[in-house]
């Protein structure tokens, strides 16, 4: 355990000096990535000699919360299932083309490229799917131009909401999710509708 | 919910059947329902890890630090949990993972985050007010340095795969204002108010009722 956690350590801090030294990457990018890096480490290393030191069997307790891992995962089963179904062949159908459409105009009048308008259509009902859109508009336009520069702002805006939402309730049995679509879908379109206005005034 | 997915397979299906892409309408369905169990079995391993890690945390102590250490916020984020409850700290710990874009460590400790606020929860299946913030909160989440598009950035060969960190971080925070101020708006109106589930009376202590 500490022998790795030492290990981790000083990978790194390699990379940290590898980064500093190398690609240019901004302080602010090695400082996150550092602490992006140690997080785990650290918070196991806390965790377990902490509870050391606070008479805790550390094994036995953790394999009486590792118990449950297995039934919160199946239980998201049928969750997941319903909602990745329903999203899939409404991808499949094609009806994204016939939101767009009807959309385009809309998007045009806030300065949004009709070309970026299925990721944020596609953000919050599957995260691979609009990754692939961000891909390919990036291959098509190169990821410096506008039209790349936004797409990735998009993605890196908001999560997946509907994957959240069915994961995180599925896990303990709501059905019933009351607000918490309506909010979270608010919350998109607040993001994207931010990532179009951040980006004219840093990129545009 | 119901209304939502009834509308995503109704739409699918009728416009299959305009485009004649029905055929892969119907192969979508089973794909994405392997896929669908692939993920969640997929979650089995880190879930147990984290779950195991947690209890040692919770055991010892640490949690409860951390809930109390952001008491000023979640007193006003979730003010129907009580201060000191595990759940505050393990959402904690769930929103310092997606900042720092641990995706493998975010999802667990947000179903742990769940698990513990369903302990508040006077229904089985009917989310309450704190969970939809915290949910607001994830769904919108923001992530100082979102890797899997700056990845592809960087394969495409972007001079600087890092420079939409800023206005992703912008764009993403105001998403997290908006969606948490509006899940606090909504659970004000006269509809969604009536299915809070705290307003049920207590009820009786019965774990077999798992339907």
């Amino acid at each position: 355990m500490l022998n790795s956690f030492v290990v981790a350590a000083t990978d790194t801090v390699q990379q940290f000096a590898q980064a500093t030294a190398g690609t240019g990457d901004s302080l602010f990018v090695t400082i996150m990535k550092g602490f992006s890096n140690l997080a785990v480490p650290i918070i196991l290393f806390v965790v377990v000699v902490l509870g050391f030191f606070k008479k805790i069997k550390v094994y036995e307790t953790f394999i009486d919360g590792a118990k449950e891992g297995f039934s919160v995962a199946v239980n998201i089963i049928p969750y997941l299932v319903a909602i990745l179904v329903a999203i899939g062949m409404f991808r499949a159908s094609g009806a994204m083309g016939f939101f767009i459409k009807i959309l385009s105009p809309l998007t045009n009048l806030i300065g949004m490229p009709a070309e970026t308008l299925p990721v944020a259509l596609m953000r919050p009902l599957s995260g691979s799917g609009s990754l692939g859109i961000v891909t390919e508009l990036m291959t098509k336009h190169g990821p410096d131009s506008f039209i790349g520069r936004l797409a990735s702002t998009m993605f890196g805006s908001t999560e997946t909401t509907f994957y959240v939402i069915a994961v995180y309730f599925g896990s303990v049995g709501i059905r019933k999710s009351r607000h918490a679509i309506a909010s979270g879908l608010i919350g998109d379109l607040a993001g994207m509708l931010m990532a179009v206005f951040i980006c004219h005034i840093v990129f545009g | 919910m119901n209304y939502i997915w009834l509308a995503l397979m109704v739409i699918s299906l009728v416009v299959g059947a305009f485009t004649g892409n029905l055929g892969a309408v119907t192969a979508a369905a089973v794909d994405y329902a392997q896929t669908a169990v692939d993920i969640s079995l997929g979650l089995i391993g880190i879930m147990a890890f984290w779950l195991g890690i947690m209890k040692i945390a919770e055991e010892g102590g640490i949690i409860k630090i951390l809930s109390r250490a952001i008491r000023p916020i979640s007193k006003f984020l979730f003010p129907e949990i009580p201060p000191d409850h595990p759940a505050i700290g393990t959402m904690l710990m769930n929103i310092i993972a997606n900042w720092l874009g641990l995706g493998n460590a975010a999802t667990p400790l947000g179903l742990k985050a769940m698990k513990e606020l369903q302990k508040l929860n006077k229904s089985e299946d009917t989310a309450t007010n704190a969970m939809v913030v915290f949910l607001a909160l994830n769904t919108a989440s923001i992530t100082f340095i979102p890797m899997t598009v700056i990845a592809v950035r960087a394969k495409l060969g972007s001079a600087n795969p890092f420079e939409i960190i800023s206005t992703a971080v912008f764009a993403s925070t105001c998403a997290t204002i908006t969606a948490v101020t509006a899940a606090k708006l909504m659970q004000r109106l006269p509809g969604i108010r009536k299915s809070d589930p705290n307003r049920l009376p207590k009820t009786t202590e019965e774990g077999d009722n798992n339907a």
